[in-house]
């Protein structure tokens, strides 16, 4: 890894959901793990989470907080997939 | 099936290419065509000829030999030509070419080792497993194929190859000597099916022989139908045509080879079979002549029916013709309201909406009905008919004169009556280009007469319509449901706030604009007489009492009069767009009667302009829509253009080229500072010259010279602008279009009075042309401001040649600028609806695509409206403030500027409305184009 995607400017801040938040924030949402966008494990973010976190498996959510143009500060979900 | 609301959604998982082999040719084949006669002298269809009955049925009555259907029944079958003798498929030219020169001449295997061949395989594989589309793995093949060419000798057989090119369309030659299409066959029949996999074709369903074809599907006769003329005779389809001089060659083909003929009378047979196959399936070939009827008319042949903005898929798939539609030429019509449209009688007598007969309403239907198909009032006036009657079963009885009673006495309950349009039933009304949700909105219907669709000048701007010539659809809505959703959802008043940038998009255009400033500016009284006028156009039965009493007559402010149409509690406080531009103090706006303070339905004070009642950016207009709701708001427009056009006509208004005259002083001194600035350049000139220009930080010398002399030339037009309109006063009607947003900017009339300019090309000064100079009327390497495109003229006093030669130059960037910008941002506009066209806001407020997932999770990030946000803000905290706390204009005001400057440039956007800087070549429409 050449450098941290997450420290450039225009990435937005990723965090893994805790896996027993997960279902909370499904609940919230009113809808199913697939229902969610999906993001690659092979996506640079997800490679420097799993430098953090350590192993970050398929069917694992990100949360991805953006600050807005219209609200401020908005919150993402991503769903880790494969690949 | 509107019992599920998620509905069905079913995915595309894969689609298959394939090539179709002789054998499934045969065997999908209805019956083998040998003849190229079509039908006896009976008129009946000759067997085993192109009209085989074998083939479905076109003629109503008959029976399919194939499937034993009816017209409507049978689908069509195909059948088949043998050909004597094979001919490549000019489609697959390029593969063919591919595949030839890749493998061996002699075994027929890929020119590469194995070890070569299984890297490719697994690189290939690896593509696909990564999720590689179609285009991607494609790459790789492409590669493979390449790196096969590049061999001179078979790794297999140690076979020497030759160099095969191809002649278009169809001829493939190695080495100079031409390879018969049989050869060809011959040599992609050796190529081996694991070579093939290398390739990327997958050989189960594609081995390459099958792109020499040796046997034609011939398509079911319902694809090439013969239409009967009114004499009589038939006349064939163009690709039943084609087909015909295919049988005929290809029967004289087998004669003469089976007769043995000169190998030389073969071959040039052999070569017009290919000939009419290739035109057969592309009469556009490039190389070969179209194949033509005799009247000299190309054929449409296969390519052809599916090709282009005619061909099926940009005519047919893409797009479809509908009933119940109308299309005609707009006039305007001040007379109506904003959400009606006006449709003429001959329209209105086709148009129809269907009336379904229910024991309610079966007496007045039957009423209709009985009045026939064009019925007049008791004034002679439009009334509606009956164009069918539709019974349960489904059958349509066209009214006629005739009929009518014997009609009207069998309609009963269950049957649907389609009536003519009468006033107050809704159609939908759309311009295009249809760029957004405004571009189509329902209006009420007006039958009037004459031929044009007129609606209110108001509605311009959302359709982006003039009357120069410009056409409208309409369409009528054949459902309850569709009907109350259009009244609901679709109806002029709902579309006033655009969801673009939360501001009104129908208002006040041009005259209405004038017409209020006329009315409300300054001290303008109007009397008793021309009170009236005004009044009558507007449902205002009582006269409000005078407010202005002057030498003993009695007076009425336009003030006065234009709060008759706001309501009692409105309240605000705006600046008019006459407003000096620049910082400036209350005192000042008030002088110029440019603050607006409405209070309690009272305008106080301040003119009434673009800013108050314009489309865009009128806050009235805003306001009203958005608290009063958009009914008031309908009314409001309704009332304040027609009173606006009052105003106009009682005062009169007019412009021509003597609005821009200024005295001989003025001119003068126009020159003088102009010569000045001329001077300056030249001694700018000079000193860059002599090397004594003092370089800017960042630019080149020749760079800092141009900025420079740009600078000094923009400021001398700004000053001769500034000269010019001193003496043009807010009496001059140019003037009051400019400064009250009518019509027309400052600019343009400082460029009419004063000095049009430099005129520049990529926003430099013009330099190209001669060789060193622009104008062979200049010195070489003259720097100068008038050598460099400076017009020191002003539109009125006119050009000099080369000034209006250097005006043509820069008018022409702006021309191919607008051109370029439409269709750029049209296919912009097209990728992203594609893109987003299924996605739906859902009740929660996440934005879902078709299969239900989340594609935003608010939409917009803060779940607002924009069309009920106030220009793009959820909240409105000035209003809010003012509301609580009461009027405090002046820092408030500064804030709204603020705000007014972002959006006043999405509309420009929007509408490639020139911006101030270009202004010179301001909507000159080529007269070609409507
Ligand atoms: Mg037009
Ligand atoms: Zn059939
Ligand atoms: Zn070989």
């Amino acid at each position: 890894m050449r450098f941290n995607v997450l420290e450039h400017q225009l990435v937005p801040e990723h965090r893994l959901v805790a896996e027993e938040d997960a279902d909370r924030v499904l609940k919230a949402l009113k809808i199913t793990r697939d229902q969610l966008p999906k993001i690659r494990k092979s996506d640079p973010v997800i490679q420097v989470l799993e430098k953090i976190e350590g192993p970050i498996e398929e069917g694992r959510i990100i949360r991805v907080t953006r600050v807005s143009g219209t609200a401020g500060v908005s919150e993402a979900y991503r769903l880790v997939i494969g690949r | 099936m509107m019992s599920s609301m998620r509905g069905v959604t079913k995915r595309i998982q894969s689609i298959k290419f394939a090539l179709l082999s002789p054998d499934e040719i045969r065997r999908m084949s209805a019956t083998k065509i040998i003849t190229a006669d079509t039908y006896d002298d009976d008129g009946f269809p000759i067997d085993m000829g192109l009209m085989d009955s074998h083939l479905g049925v076109i003629e109503p009555g008959l029976r399919c030999k194939t499937c034993g259907g009816k017209v409507d029944d049978c689908p069509g079958h195909f059948g088949h030509i043998d050909l004597a003798m094979p001919v490549i498929h000019v489609g697959y030219v390029k593969d063919i070419k591919k595949l030839l020169q890749a493998t061996c001449r002699k075994c027929g295997r890929l020119l590469l080792t194995r070890q070569q061949a299984q890297e490719y395989m697994a690189e290939m594989e690896q593509v696909e497993e990564l999720g590689g589309d179609v285009t991607e793995v494609g790459y790789v093949t492409k590669e493979t194929a390449r790196e096969a060419q590049k061999r001179q000798r078979c790794p297999h057989c140690g076979e020497e190859q030759g160099k095969v090119t191809l002649d278009k369309p169809t001829t493939f030659r190695e080495d100079g000597h031409k390879l018969t299409p049989k050869e060809v066959r011959e040599r992609l029949e050796r190529i081996p099916n694991e070579d093939l996999r290398v390739l990327g074709m997958n050989p189960e369903v594609a081995r390459p022989e099958w792109m020499v074809l040796t046997a034609l599907l011939v398509p079911p006769v319902t694809v090439r139908p013969s239409i009967t003329l009114e004499s009589g005779d038939r006349s064939e389809d163009d690709l039943t045509h084609k087909l015909v001089d295919v049988l005929r060659i290809n029967q004289r083909l087998r004669e003469n080879r089976d007769a043995g003929a000169p190998q030389l009378i073969v071959e040039d047979l052999w070569e017009l079979l290919q000939y009419h196959v290739t035109t057969y399936f592309d009469n556009q070939t490039s190389g070969i002549p179209p194949a033509r009827h005799r009247s000299g008319r190309p054929l449409k042949t296969l390519v052809q029916r599916l090709k282009g903005k005619e061909g099926r898929f940009r005519s047919n798939l893409s797009g479809k013709r509908v009933n119940f539609s109308a299309r005609t030429v707009i006039s305007p019509d001040p007379i109506l309201s904003i959400n009606e449209v006006g449709v003429p009688v001959e329209a209105a007598r086709e148009l129809t909406v269907p009336v379904h007969v229910q024991a309610y309403n079966s007496e007045i239907v039957k009423q209709w009905v009985k009045r026939g198909p064009a019925p007049l009032g008791p004034l002679g006036e439009y009334a509606p008919g009956v164009n069918y009657v539709i019974r349960p079963d489904g059958r349509r009885i066209r009214v006629t004169d005739k009929n009518a009673e014997v009609v009207a006495e069998a309609v009963e309950i269950g049957y649907t009556v389609e009536r003519q349009l009468v006033d107050g039933d809704i159609v939908l009304f759309n311009r295009q280009p249809s760029l957004h949700r405004m571009s189509m909105m329902a209006h009420e219907v007006r039958v009037m007469p004459h031929k044009t669709f007129r609606f209110n000048l108001a509605v311009c701007p959302p359709y982006n319509a003039d009357f120069d010539g410009d056409e409208m659809n309409l369409h009528v809505l054949q459902s309850e449901e569709a009907r109350a959703e259009a009244r609901v959802l679709m109806r002029v008043q709902e579309h006033i706030l655009s969801p673009r940038f939360g501001g009104p998009v129908i208002g006040g255009i041009h005259d209405h604009i004038t017409g209020s400033f006329l009315l409300t500016y300054k001290e303008s009284k109007f009397t008793r007489e021309e009170v009236t006028f005004i009044l009558s156009k507007i449902d205002i039965r009582d006269l409000p009492p005078p407010d202005i009493k002057k030498g003993g007559k009695e007076f009425w402010s336009g003030k006065a009069l234009f709060s008759a149409i706001l309501p009692k509690d409105l309240s605000m406080t705006f600046k008019s767009s006459i407003a000096p531009k620049g910082d400036i103090g209350l005192k000042e706006l008030k002088e110029e009667d440019s603050l607006v303070v409405i209070k309690d339905g009272v305008v106080l004070s301040g003119t009434i302009d673009e800013n108050g009642v314009g489309a865009f950016k009128g806050k009235i207009l805003d306001k009203l829509a958005r608290d009063y709701g958009p009914d008031a708001a309908r009314v409001f427009i309704d009332k304040g253009t027609k009173m606006a056009i009052g105003a106009i006509m009682i005062r009169g208004f007019t412009t021509g080229i003597d609005d821009e005259d200024i005295p001989e002083e003025a001119k003068k001194q126009i020159a003088d500072s102009l010569r000045t600035a001329i001077e300056k350049v030249e001694g700018l000139v000079e000193s860059y010259k002599r090397g004594e220009l003092e370089q800017m930080p960042g630019r080149s010398l020749e760079e800092t010279l141009e900025v420079e002399a740009m600078k000094i030339l923009g400021r001398a037009r700004d000053l001769a602008g500034q000269i010019a309109g001193k003496h043009l006063g807010i009496e001059n009607s140019a003037v009051i279009m400019a400064r009250s947003g009518a019509r027309g900017s400052m600019l343009n009339l400082s460029q009419m009075a004063g000095s049009i300019g430099q005129q520049a090309v990529r926003g430099e000064r013009l330099s190209r042309g001669y060789w060193n100079r622009t104008l062979p009327h200049f010195k070489k390497g003259d720097l100068g401001a008038e050598a460099k495109g400076f017009v020191k003229s002003s539109y009125k006093s006119g050009l000099h040649p080369t000034e209006y030669f250097f005006h043509a130059m820069g008018g022409r960037e702006g021309l191919v600028d607008t051109a370029v910008r439409t269709s750029r941002s049209g296919y912009m506009q097209r990728r992203l609806i594609n893109a987003l066209e299924d996605l739906k806001v859902k009740e929660d407020g996440t934005v879902r695509n078709t299969a239900d997932t989340i594609i935003q999770f608010k939409f917009g990030e803060d779940g607002v409206d924009p069309s009920r946000s106030v220009q793009g803000r959820a909240v409105d905290i000035d209003d809010i403030l003012q509301e609580v706390l009461g009027e405090e204009p002046s820092w408030k005001e500064r804030l709204r500027e603020q705000e007014m400057a972002s959006y006043g440039l999405t509309e420009k956007d929007m509408y490639v409305e020139i911006s101030e800087e270009e202004v010179e070549v301001e909507e000159e429409e080529p007269p070609s184009e409507e």
